[in-house]
């Protein structure tokens, strides 16, 4: 079985699996996250979304092997509660998960966005996370959290 | 066969007196399972079974529902430390645990805080009252002289005299009886000898205190259902068959050679392949080569599907309501309006396939499970695997949401069958495709209003039928494994029953006729188009004939909707919520549609639709925007009137409601169940699409009505009910026409609008 070696969450790591494996059960069985999570496996809802090099990825069609020596950045990785990422401080302050678990797919992904697109507008925000899904209907605290943030992050 | 899988094929092919005899021998003949070593099932009787103080002076509540995701264990917390008066923060809450909580029905029907709270609400006044009692005598003080604070009791004229909770009884038990009222599930309450505060009292409930499970959802670090892991677990995954009635005719085991520490798990339709590893099982279960035979059923396909319903036997028609003469008055009326809805089959979809991990071994089972009803887990995976009860504890872990029965109910009983069959732990996650296309449907229903009119205009009679599938051809739990796909495949005979309802509402109409019939489900048995409780069972399904069908008797008699409804509702809280929902949406009277197409080519219009649910009442004003040329419909801003009695955490409260009208605008605009006449095409987000961002609207606005003193009524599921009338009254605002079919996607918009006039038959 190859080995393949990334930087998770700024640690470096090694795994022997096969080269197919989607990365996503790689993190998940191998390397012990609880995080991200498995909501279809067809790259449809989000849920598994993790940064390569700081662009989202959908962790659960990515091979592992494509993530040689690249850098991967899960939502453990993006803050902690001493050092949160403005938008896991905002989706604290407006309460927004209820079963919470589409997050990695809206925080991972509007932060690649911000980062990418600092004053994204409402549209531009609606459009870039087109095809995330939360099944609990928490749309409106997400849209609210993701502008608490960027008027955050902007000041 | 092994004595354990002779014993299920006993349990399949018997009847249930049979299984559960069954269940009895076993549970003596095991080996270690001697009563006193199982797991404690917690006694109601006992003030210990609700509550516990630790050694630190913190509480530890036992709730025997679950929060799936609205914030109810704050607002249980939030109850327990208001009547202990300790601080939010010495609360914690077990939940759905089937070895530490009692059976109060897991999440159920919005009763989380009317129901469930209710015996916490008094076991804690309860402690509350022993631990005074038993102060005042150190103390030697009367009660009446004392004050309690954060868990400190102290002699109120002498603050210093002060005694704390954790010095009164930390790590020990209250060895006190309270009274039960002998009710299982949501009714299960208990009483002691004290009485809760009143609501002047309170300094906790209604407050907006935060949620507790946030920093671990957001910095990903709490385990959901699929993190959990037993060591020496193997993983599984379902083989269903792929077509109508299709059966397990052979096996092509060599098919899976490449992956050779899989295997292959049968039992007549119970199919799965296991493997150590996680991605081997999905990888060997997509692989491995399946023969199925086809039993001849035939399903009338999604196009199909409504004629289909009209045309069924009725196997129960029930009329809960029936005032005056309807017949009569149809047979003097000067007019008569009639019209007919129809809603599609539609899935709970869950964020996340249903997952599972069993441990049966030695005659024991532990079940950790995302059920929402998870003593319902342990009572049908006791009967399923020949356990008794008490040989089952069944774990509850937070799970990728749940809006009724859906698919954890099946994947626990999947798991629990197979980790007997392999004597190891055994973990299932369910594929996209076996929730979507296989977990238990919302029924899809026809509805046919009337109305009769005298010359005046006046509506005499109100005649309303709604027919469709079964709320509970599935049991809304798992407690009997025929309930399952687990016992179907297995053989056993399902256990459906015949039930559909109607929305409550106060219409005064002298005569009115409210009735639902229900026809036999499309499959009898081991069905992916099962149908069972979605979110409000029933209630937006119908709600969307019988509130548009009020609407349109408005439009017919020259009144504007909002007056009308006002005219004729007869509850005192009806009218509070219509008036204060036009209120806060600005509503302009109209009798006559005023849609028009702005400056943006976009049509717009208001519709606003009311129901009660149990003792909520919510009334819901929807704007929507529909584009001609694409027909695409979107709902800009939403006004919601709520409510629902005592509100114990207004944050909790607004942000279940926003969620409610999110599902609801999905269900209305985007969401059915395709398929044809053997194969259901809805297996993924592609082919079951849901309401994304893009549709999501600008604003909804929440006013929460709280006039009556009245106790807590629930808010889970009322405001949903609501939200497809609303937007279907609202698309007739703006375009002049009705669509009387969910959900309104962009190619029936288009050719509602291409028609020349609305198709209400008016004679």
């Amino acid at each position: 079985m190859p080995t393949v070696k990334f930087v998770l969450d700024g640690q470096p790591v090694s795994v022997d699996v096969p080269a197919d494996t989607p990365l996503l059960y790689v993190l998940r069985n191998e390397l012990g996250l609880a995080n991200p999570h498995f909501g279809c496996g067809l790259a449809q809802c989000g849920a598994c979304t993790v940064h390569l090099n700081g662009a989202a990825l959908r962790s659960c069609v990515a091979p592992v092997s494509a993530c040689e020596g690249q850098r991967i950045t899960t939502l453990q990785g993006l803050g902690t509660p001493e050092h949160p990422h403005p938008l896991q401080q905002a989706w604290v302050d407006e309460q927004v998960p209820q079963c919470g678990y589409c997050i990695n797919g809206w925080i991972m992904t509007a932060a690649a966005l911000l980062a990418s697109t600092p004053r994204a507008t409402d549209a531009q925000l609606r459009e870039g996370l087109a095809g995330l899904k939360c099944r609990c209907g928490t749309h409106q605290s997400i849209l609210r959290a993701i502008k608490r943030a960027q008027a955050r992050m902007l000041a | 066969m092994s004595a354990l899988s002779r014993r299920v094929f006993l349990q399949a092919s018997g009847a249930l007196v049979v299984v559960v005899a069954a269940g009895q021998a076993s549970i003596a003949a095991a080996p270690g399972a001697a009563v006193a070593d199982l797991p404690a099932v917690p006694d109601p009787t006992q003030l210990d079974a609700w509550l516990a103080i630790l050694p630190d002076g913190s509480v530890q509540a036992f709730f025997g529902k679950i929060d799936m995701g609205h914030g109810l264990e704050v607002a249980i917390a939030q109850i327990v430390a208001e009547e202990l008066d300790v601080a939010l923060a010495s609360v914690s809450l077990v939940m759905g645990d089937s070895a530490r909580t009692c059976n109060q029905g897991g999440a159920s029907g919005s009763y989380g805080v009317s129901h469930g709270g209710r015996p916490l609400r008094n076991a804690a006044a309860e402690a509350r009252r022993v631990l005074l009692a038993a102060a005042a005598v150190q103390l030697q003080v009367p009660v009446t002289e004392l004050t309690v604070r954060d868990g400190v009791v102290s002699v109120t004229a002498q603050p210093a005299r002060q005694l704390s909770y954790a010095q009164l009884i930390g790590g020990r038990s209250f060895n006190t009886r309270v009274e039960w009222n002998k009710a299982v599930g949501n009714l299960m309450d208990v009483k002691g000898q004290a009485t809760p505060k009143s609501r002047d009292q309170y300094r906790l409930v209604g407050q907006s205190l935060q949620r507790r499970d946030l920093q671990g959802k957001v910095f990903g670090t709490l385990p959901f259902i699929t993190d959990v892991k037993v060591e020496g677990m193997w993983h599984a995954r379902m083989i269903r068959p792929p077509h109508a009635g299709g059966h397990v005719q052979s096996i092509d085991t060599a098919s899976i050679a490449a992956w050779p520490q899989a295997q292959v798990v049968h039992q007549q339709d119970m199919l799965a392949v296991v493997a150590p590893g996680e991605w081997m099982a999905v990888q060997a279960a997509r692989a491995l080569q399946v023969q199925w035979s086809a039993d001849g059923t035939r399903w009338p396909g999604h196009d199909g599907l409504h004629a289909a319903l009209r045309a069924a036997p009725v196997l129960r028609r029930e009329e809960p309501l029936r005032r005056g003469d309807v017949d009569a008055a149809f047979a003097g009326a000067a007019r008569i309006i009639e019209a007919q809805y129809e809603w599609p089959l539609q899935s709970h979809a869950s964020m996340g396939p249903g997952c599972a991990i069993a441990d049966v071994r030695d005659g024991r089972a532990t079940i950790w499970t995302g059920s929402q009803k998870p003593h319902s887990v342990r009572d049908g995976a006791a009967k399923l695997l020949g356990l008794a009860p008490e040989a089952v504890r069944s774990i509850w872990v937070m799970a990728p949401g749940s809006y009724g029965r859906n698919d954890a109910g099946d994947v626990a009983l999947d798991a629990a069958w197979l980790s007997q069959r392999l004597g190891k732990p055994v973990r299932v996650q369910y594929m996209r495709h076996d929730a979507t296309a296989w977990d238990p449907k919302g029924p899809a229903c026809v509805h046919r209003g009337r109305a009769a009119l005298d010359a005046s205009g006046k509506v005499l009679a109100l005649d309303f039928t709604t027919r469709g599938l079964s709320r509970v051809d599935a049991q809304f739990h798992e407690a009997d494994p025929r309930d399952t796909l687990a016992g179907q495949a297995l053989g056993m005979p399902s256990n459906a029953d015949l039930g559909l309802g109607i929305p409550g509402e106060s219409y005064d109409f002298a005569a009115k006729r409210l009735a639902w019939e229900v026809v036999a489900p499309l499959q009898a048995r081991y069905s992916p188009l099962r149908t069972s409780h979605l979110r409000d069972p029933l209630g937006p399904e119908v709600h969307f004939g019988s509130e548009q069908f009020i609407d349109e008797l408005a439009v017919a008699t020259g009144h504007d909707p909002v007056a009308f409804r006002l005219q004729h509702v007869t509850a005192v809280r009806d009218k509070a919520v219509i008036e204060a929902v036009a209120k806060a949406a600005g509503w302009q009277p109209r009798s006559t549609p005023r849609g028009r197409k702005g400056r943006d080519g976009l049509l717009r219009g208001w519709g606003i639709a009311y129901a009660q649910r149990n003792d909520t009442v919510v009334a819901v004003i929807a704007e929507v925007t529909v584009d001609p040329a694409t027909g695409r419909v979107r709902v800009p801003h939403v006004s919601v009137a709520h409510d629902c009695g005592l509100v114990v955490n207004p944050q909790g409260l607004r942000q279940t409601i926003e969620g409610n009208v999110l599902h609801g605008l999905s269900r209305v605009l985007f969401e059915q169940v395709q398929f044809d006449s053997e194969t259901v095409h809805s297996v993924d987000w592609a082919s079951y699409p849901i309401l994304e961002m893009a549709d999501a609207p600008q604003h909804i606005e929440v006013v929460m009505i709280d006039p009556t003193a009245a106790a807590p009524s629930g808010a889970g599921e009322p405001t949903i009910r609501s939200v497809p009338a609303a937007v279907a009254n609202a698309f007739f605002d703006a375009t002049g026409k009705r669509l009387r079919r969910a959900p309104f996607t962009p190619e029936r918009v288009k050719n509602t609008l291409a028609q020349q006039s609305s198709k209400r038959n008016t004679r």
